[in-house]
């Protein structure tokens, strides 16, 4: 591991506040493009599911998750093999008890009230328009107390991932600010989502050929992108603080690496779409913009500037195929593009943390491979699991005529937009 | 078929795991690790196979 959180004066304490105070932004973004990417029969419902998201995931990771999570240095199970040390899982009491509120422990925890509500938003965009509000909480709950913990424990609470560098496996994994932690296996936990509870009625037709179901206003998406940028700003730049020791100087590169890799994710996504199909694409451009954010979060105070444009671009080059392969060969409906932006572009960039950091040593490729490898092997499989379980006792897909009805008008009993009659009717059979 | 496929992602994280821990710093390690990889990128082919083969079904 590099080092522990930096929080040695009054200004760096003082900037951390101000860094999570922010990072609500990037569930505001991530919130408006699920809903801007979804039917407009379902977007208070998609609105208001973001907010239990956040509420439940908080709750669930404050009485049940930081216990297993932990910080650097804190109590922990640890297995000896070989004379190694293996901290496995942290040991510290439920609902938060034993902080000292105001020393380094207490804010990550902060952060990390907020952080788990990120991971688990990222589930709606691909569960919009079918997935029920109870099962959508049931479902964070099982994520924020189990899931993201027991990964964020390894990544970032001195586990066994950051302890790879006594296997002189570089630095150990590296994730500054939640490639992996946030965006992968909140991405994992789209896919899972979305394979359990199916593609919207009518996306694909008897052949499997998928039907083209856009966003209802690509004004909220566009807004949610920038509104995102902001929030993503603050959220690198206490990551880095937190899990990679940087001073508050170096947060000016972090800063720098993170604009650039937006603006090349989108120019990256821009370009790709209008050479394929003649026009630039305006989702696919948003999904490239966000693509190089989630990008970027592993290494952005690892590396140059130029390189956060590489790691941007190919990011939001990424996407468009990714999008295409999913829907196209193997027919998961993910109406927001989350498995694509999040697991995909998260992959990309721990992978580009060991391919491009300043910072590596011997091995680093190494290690970045065996948190890949954690993600796809452990992760997935856990989450898939508690998502199938919680299936088969509380059944996650809303009714059909819960669907046709449109998510708002079953669930909440009034649509978003009351004044507008604008559906038209995807269920006749082409 | 999916279940199998979950399996064997898993299996091939226990395998890397085993690695590291095991055979330390040795130059078999990188090996190992590279078949860990392996077995679960067999896993997730036979996952995506498996959903492909259930799509076709209800089709």
């Amino acid at each position: 591991m590099i080092s522990g959180p930096a929080l040695s004066s009054n200004a760096n304490f003082v900037l951390s506040l101000l860094c999570i105070a922010l990072i609500p932004f990037v569930a505001l973004g991530l919130a408006l493009i699920n809903t801007g990417l979804g039917r407009s029969r379902s977007a208070a419902h998609t609105m208001l599911s973001s907010l239990c998201v956040l509420a439940v995931a908080a709750i669930a990771y404050m009485v049940f998750g930081f216990a297993s999570q932990g910080t650097i240095g804190g109590a922990a199970h640890i297995l000896v093999i070989h004379g190694n040390g293996w901290n496995w899982i942290a040991a510290q009491p439920l609902f938060l008890r034993g902080l000292t509120y105001g020393d380094g422990p207490s804010i990550v925890a902060c952060m990390q009230l907020l952080t788990v509500g990120l991971a688990a938003l990222i589930p709606l965009g691909s569960g919009s328009d079918r997935w029920r509000l109870g099962a959508i909480c049931a479902s964070t709950a099982l994520f924020a107390a189990i899931t993201y913990p027991i990964f964020a424990h390894w990544a970032w609470g001195g586990g066994w991932l950051q302890q790879l560098v006594n296997f002189r496996m570089g630095f150990g994994f590296i994730d500054c600010a939640g490639s992996g932690t946030i965006h992968v296996a909140g991405g994992l936990t789209a896919l899972s989502i979305a394979w359990i509870i199916g593609p919207r009625r009518g996306k694909f037709s008897h052949d499997g050929m998928p039907a083209a179901i856009p966003g209802h206003n690509s004004v909220l998406v566009l807004v949610g992108c920038l509104l995102a940028l902001v929030g993503w700003l603050a959220l690198n730049c206490a990551g880095s603080m937190f899990f990679a020791g940087a001073p508050a100087f170096h947060l000016v590169l972090v800063i720098i690496n993170t604009l650039l890799a937006a603006f090349s994710g989108l120019l990256g996504a821009l370009i790709t779409t209008r050479i394929r199909f003649g026009k630039p694409d305006t989702s696919l451009s948003a999904n490239g913009w966000i693509a190089g954010l989630v990008a970027i979060s592993a290494s952005c105070s690892y590396v140059v500037p130029a390189t956060a444009i590489i790691i941007g671009a190919i990011a939001g080059i990424l996407i468009p195929f990714a999008i295409d392969n999913f829907e196209f060969r193997m027919g998961i409906d993910d109406p927001g593009g989350s498995i694509s932006v999040h697991a995909v572009g998260g992959l990309w960039g721990l992978l580009a943390a060991g391919l491009f950091s300043r910072v590596t040593a011997s091995g680093q490729m190494l290690a970045q491979i065996v948190g890949i490898a954690t993600l796809i092997g452990f992760v997935f499989p856990l989450t898939y699991g508690l998502n199938w379980a919680l299936d088969r006792v509380y059944p996650q897909r809303v009714s059909h005529d819960g669907e046709r009805h449109g998510m708002d008008l079953h669930e909440l009993g009034a649509d978003a937009y009351p004044e507008f009659a604008i559906h038209t009717d995807e269920f006749i059979p082409r | 078929m999916k279940l199998a496929g979950l399996l064997m992602l898993f299996a091939g994280w226990l395998l890397i795991v085993a690695a590291i821990a095991l055979l330390g710093t040795s130059p078999m390690r990188g090996a190992f690790i590279a078949a860990g990889a392996s077995v679960e990128v067999l896993g997730l082919g036979l996952l995506i196979r498996s959903h492909l083969v259930m799509r076709g079904n209800h089709e």
